[in-house]
């Protein structure tokens, strides 16, 4: 359960958590899971957890450059756009990311579904 | 250095300015205020420091021995005083009252101001962890830290720097030179991650050790200890501790806000400003690393001399906006070259050009995007850094001069020498080609004109390229000037497109050159993209823990996810886990647990696999390590169903039951894979023990197959029963048990040593041919022996459960999720 207040970012932790050249998940209640990146390069992505061609789970793919070969059927997936690279075509959202003070930030309103009427 | 008496006649006619930090930006806005406009303002500038304006940067080279306080110091005070400049030192702004438009010192000293700037640069960052504040943790940040440290020097003893980016690094240089033993613990696995990538990271790292630093990556610090309040040691997250007598934290600076926020000023991360260095009260402005400006705070100077001159346009009347930096980082540590500048995290359209001189010990490499340099990192040859940047501040097109960029500035600019073809025509005869086995354009030629028409007949032929690589490019020149373009005929595959090396090349040379670690493959060998990819990075993992068992270090991100997760990733995203069950047999205690494990964990479907054991599907990563725990306990170990690994030893009932049965093919079977379990392969492997010549573990299509017979054991090899079925070739006959056992470990390990990667022992077979095998196995009579010996050597480093290890706890990270977001509940409470 997140704790941080109500603000644009919401704040989903220290960057320590996640090793570079790998990528953990974040489920969110009524929306798609997302799935964070750390580059070996050091640079974060936020995506959702789903490659366009069968919905394989990118945050388990291999990470090289800044893209990820999906687990599934080795799909490449740009970690910046979301495209399938080379000859495939697709492309998975992406969610707006940042890091400020070793921590990891996500856009609030990409990663909250908008609250349906009661 | 004190209070100064003013320029007081002045005020009323001029405007007030006053600047709170007497740092390297402040200072510098005041002397671009005065280049253009000298009469306009009465200043006064207040410091926390003591003492005149100093080149901050070149505290490394004071620490280190380099240069004295005197040499470093920007404005002396007779600067201040020709001037008629204020300088208020030793004496910190405590408090900024709006309304008043004045501000308060920590001694009650109140200042008025017209126009207020606010330059108080960084504060280090110190972690939280229990010990921060003992006697002799200090920061890196002003003159009084490096006489801390100067200090503790001359004692002699042992220095921890806790953060290996640029500062720490400096600081663990200046250390060392003055006699401490440094220890460098650093949070990520590549020291300077911020500039650098792996493979500079890496050679970074090398030379620094070999200088006696050292280097512990990955490393978390839990602790600080001290005794009678001042510091001893500190504690790792993992439980390592490391002796010291001081400790510098150099983990990072935070912008210096707090007597912004405290005014009332807009910040965030640092004190935002608008492209005229502007606050959010049209009469405070701002400079330096306390700054944000778009989105960006910056840690270098470079940013702070725009930024100035911006703010001196500004208030003098004649705007020029900012509009951000790009910044370029040099680490100031005595024969290390490094360089690096732009974004190099490279991306969609974005390409890498790499060259990699081993011998040299360089690495460069530029990103391109849209015929535009974005990008450089270089590593031990930095000559064109500038040269670089500049093109990169430019935006230049670099089309033009596209092939030759990477060799540099003299290359490139060649005129028509940026045509590598023609550059290498125009090398002499005599020019040597290949550093490493001495070989000369002359010799390269003659080797091409006597047959060698591709880059692996010249490797095979005069040996020229065939070591580290470097020279590749110059042999597919000299092939390309000698025959023409259209005539070079293409070698076998190289293993991807990261290399110019086949699988062979590369196996051969981890051995000959005792490479150890991924990074160092990719620098010796040269690899031409920075972190490899999806193919080669596994089929390296694989080759090293191969040929050093025991020593190399497993790298879980080079693996496909199943490995890395230990159970096979079906189409939804959910597991399947298949235990072991011991040449296909299984007790009730065993099923018992099975069926107990498919209930708790939900595993929707139960399947008996064609491999003589039970599949649960459906299983969530988050259960793997409890559902784990649970097939332990009742004695079963991982099936590695989803291993490049040894799979399955299939057997048939044999002669404890069947009436035909020969030999105990069961028996067999399980000796087998208690020897067998664990091994990792270049694919899998899988092996089957019939009972007698019907075949029904059918073993004729397996890796390794048995068919007992009346006198012995008829020992069948390379089958494979998937896409493409191929039927085994016999090997041999064997009288015994223990014989049988010996050939399956001898070829299991010719096989592991010398296939490619995702090469099975079918398609191998037929490339090196049944002959080629048997005489590897039977020639000499030792040779067997010495298999044997390196499998069972391997065997004791990679037989453990893996499973075992993450119902233990490791890599817990790899099964949890990083947090949760459950959103209504948020929004509604
Ligand atoms: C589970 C199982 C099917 C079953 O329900 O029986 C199975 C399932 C898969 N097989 Fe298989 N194979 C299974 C026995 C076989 C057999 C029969 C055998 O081992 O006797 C074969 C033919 C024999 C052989 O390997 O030569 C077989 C030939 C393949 C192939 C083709 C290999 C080839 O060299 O051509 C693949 C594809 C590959 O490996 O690239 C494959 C790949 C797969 C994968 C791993 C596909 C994948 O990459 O996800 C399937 C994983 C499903 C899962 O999550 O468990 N599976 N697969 C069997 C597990 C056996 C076990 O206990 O470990
Ligand atoms: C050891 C070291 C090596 C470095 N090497 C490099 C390098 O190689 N290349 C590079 O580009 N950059 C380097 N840097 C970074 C560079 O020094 C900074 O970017 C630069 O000094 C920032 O200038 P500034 O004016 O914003 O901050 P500072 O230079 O830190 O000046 C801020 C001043 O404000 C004073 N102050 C703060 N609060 C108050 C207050 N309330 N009242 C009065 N005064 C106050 C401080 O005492 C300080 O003197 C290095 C930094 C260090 C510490
Ligand atoms: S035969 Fe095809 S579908 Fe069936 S388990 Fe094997 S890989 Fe999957
Ligand atoms: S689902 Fe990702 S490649 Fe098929």
């Amino acid at each position: 359960m997140m704790s941080a207040a109500v603000g644009k970012w919401l704040d989903i932790g220290p960057t320590s958590q996640i090793a570079p050249g790998t990528a953990r998940t974040l489920p969110v209640a009524g929306a798609d899971e997302i799935a964070v990146f750390h580059t070996m390069r050091g640079e974060f992505y936020a995506l959702v957890n789903k490659c366009p061609h069968k919905q394989g789970p990118l945050s388990q793919g291999i990470v090289h450059g800044d893209t990820v070969s999906c687990p599934l059927h080795n799909w490449r997936i740009s970690l910046r756009t979301g495209e399938a690279q080379g000859d495939d075509k697709g492309c998975t959202p992406t969610i707006d990311l940042k890091v400020d003070g070793g921590r990891i930030y996500l856009l609030r309103e990409a990663v909250i579904p908008p609250v349906k009427a009661a | 250095m004190n209070a100064q008496t003013g320029f007081e006649g002045a005020v009323g006619m001029t405007e007030k300015l006053v600047v709170i930090g007497n740092g390297m930006a402040g200072c510098r806005a005041v002397e671009e205020i005065l280049a253009r406009d000298p009469g306009r303002y009465s200043v006064t500038i207040f410091g926390a420091e003591p003492r005149v304006n100093y080149n901050r940067i070149m505290l490394s080279p004071v620490l280190a021995g380099e240069k004295t306080f005197d040499e470093i110091v920007i404005n002396d005070q007779a600067w201040y005083d020709d001037n008629a400049i204020t300088l208020i030192g030793g004496d910190p702004v405590e408090n900024i009252d709006r309304d008043a438009k004045l501000v308060r010192t920590r001694s009650g000293h109140e200042e008025p101001y017209d126009k207020l700037l606010i330059a108080t640069g960084s504060d280090p960052f110190i972690i939280p962890i229990p010990g921060n504040d003992l006697a002799g943790v200090v920061t890196f940040r002003d003159l009084d830290d490096v006489d801390k440290m100067l200090a503790a020097a001359e004692q002699g003893g042992d220095a921890v720097v806790i953060g290996g980016g640029l500062l720490g690094l400096e600081a663990a240089h200046g250390l060392s030179l003055r006699g401490m033993k440094v220890t460098v613990v650093h949070l990520m696995p590549t020291l300077m991650e911020r500039q650098l990538d792996e493979a500079a990271g890496y050679l970074l790292r090398q030379e620094l050790e070999s200088r006696g630093q050292t280097i512990l990556t990955g490393a978390n610090t839990r602790v600080i200890h001290g005794v009678e309040g001042k510091v001893v040691g500190i504690e790792l997250e993992d439980g390592t501790k490391v002796k010291a007598d001081i400790v510098v934290m150099a983990a990072g600076i935070r912008p210096a806000t707090a007597l912004a926020k405290q005014a009332g000023l807009e910040c965030e991360r640092g004190i935002i400003v608008d492209d005229h260095m502007v606050t959010s009260d049209p009469d405070i402005l701002a400079v330096g690393e306390c700054v944000q400006h778009r989105g960006l705070c910056y840690g270098l100077v470079a940013p702070l001399w725009d930024m100035c001159r911006t703010l001196a346009g500004h208030l003098t009347d004649a705007p020029a906006g900012y509009e951000g930096s790009v910044t370029s980082t040099k680490l100031k540590v005595s024969g290390i070259d490094l360089f690096s500048a732009g974004d190099f995290s490279g991306g969609d359209g974005c390409e890498d050009i790499v060259m990699r001189d081993a011998a040299r010990g360089v690495y460069k490499r530029i990103v391109l995007k849209e015929n535009r340099l974005i990008g450089a990192v270089l590593y031990g040859d930095t000559a064109d850094g500038n040269w670089y940047f500049d093109l990169l501040k430019k935006e230049e097109d670099i089309s033009d001069i596209r092939e030759g960029l990477i060799f540099g500035q003299a290359f490139a600019s060649g005129g028509a020498l940026a045509d590598p073809n023609q550059a290498v025509a125009a090398l002499s005869d005599d020019a040597e080609i290949c550093g490493c086995n001495g070989v000369s354009k002359r010799q390269v030629v003659a080797c091409i004109d006597a047959g060698s028409h591709s880059v692996d007949a010249v490797r095979s032929t005069c040996k020229a390229s065939a070591s580290c690589g470097s020279c590749t490019n110059l042999v597919e020149s000299l092939l390309a000037i000698t025959l023409g373009d259209g005539a070079v005929e293409s070698g076998p595959a190289t293993m991807c497109k990261c290399t110019s090396f086949t699988h062979d090349d590369v196996r051969r040379l981890i051995l000959e050159k005792e490479l150890k670690l991924i990074p160092q493959v990719m620098q010796e060998l040269h690899w031409t993209t920075p972190d490899g990819c999806s193919s080669c990075r596994p089929a390296l993992n694989y080759y090293l823990l191969c040929a050093w068992p025991g020593e190399y270090q497993d790298d879980e991100k080079s693996r496909f996810v199943n490995e890395r997760l230990h159970a096979n990733i079906q189409k939804d995203g959910t597991y399947s886990v298949v235990p072991r069950m011991w040449g296909g047999l299984t007790t009730p205690n065993e099923l018992r647990a099975i069926a107990d494990a498919a209930e708790k964990y939900g595993a929707r479907t139960l399947k008996v696999t064609g491999g003589q054991r039970l599949d649960l599907f459906g299983i969530r990563k988050e259960d793997l390590p409890s559902i784990w725990a649970d097939l332990n306990a009742a004695g079963m170990v991982s099936g590695h169903a989803y291993g490049k690994a040894l799979r399955t030893v299939k057997t048939c009932v044999g002669s404890e039951w069947c009436r035909f049965g020969t030999q105990d093919s069961t028996g067999l079977g399980v000796r087998i894979e208690k020897m067998t379990w664990g091994s990792y392969m270049p694919h899998k492997f899988k092996i089957a023990v019939s009972g007698c010549p019907r075949n029904c573990a059918e073993a004729t299509i397996k890796d390794f197959g048995i068919i007992c017979v009346d006198s012995g054991y008829e020992l069948h090899i390379g089958g494979n029963g998937g896409i493409k079925v191929r039927a085994t070739d016999l090997l041999c006959k064997v009288e015994t048990e223990e014989e049988a056992i010996e050939v399956c470990t001898g070829f299991i390990q010719l096989y592991r040593e010398d296939a490619h990667y995702l090469e099975r022992t079918a398609p191998w077979l037929e490339r090196k041919g049944l002959d080629w095998i048997k005489a590897q196995l039977f020639d000499d009579p030792k040779r067997i022996g010495r298999l044997t010996a390196r499998f069972r050597l391997s065997q004791k480093y990679w037989q453990v459960d893996p499973w075992a290890n993450r119902a233990g706890g490791a890599h817990k990270d790899l099964h949890s999720h990083l947090a949760e977001v459950r959103p209504l509940s948020l929004e509604n409470a």
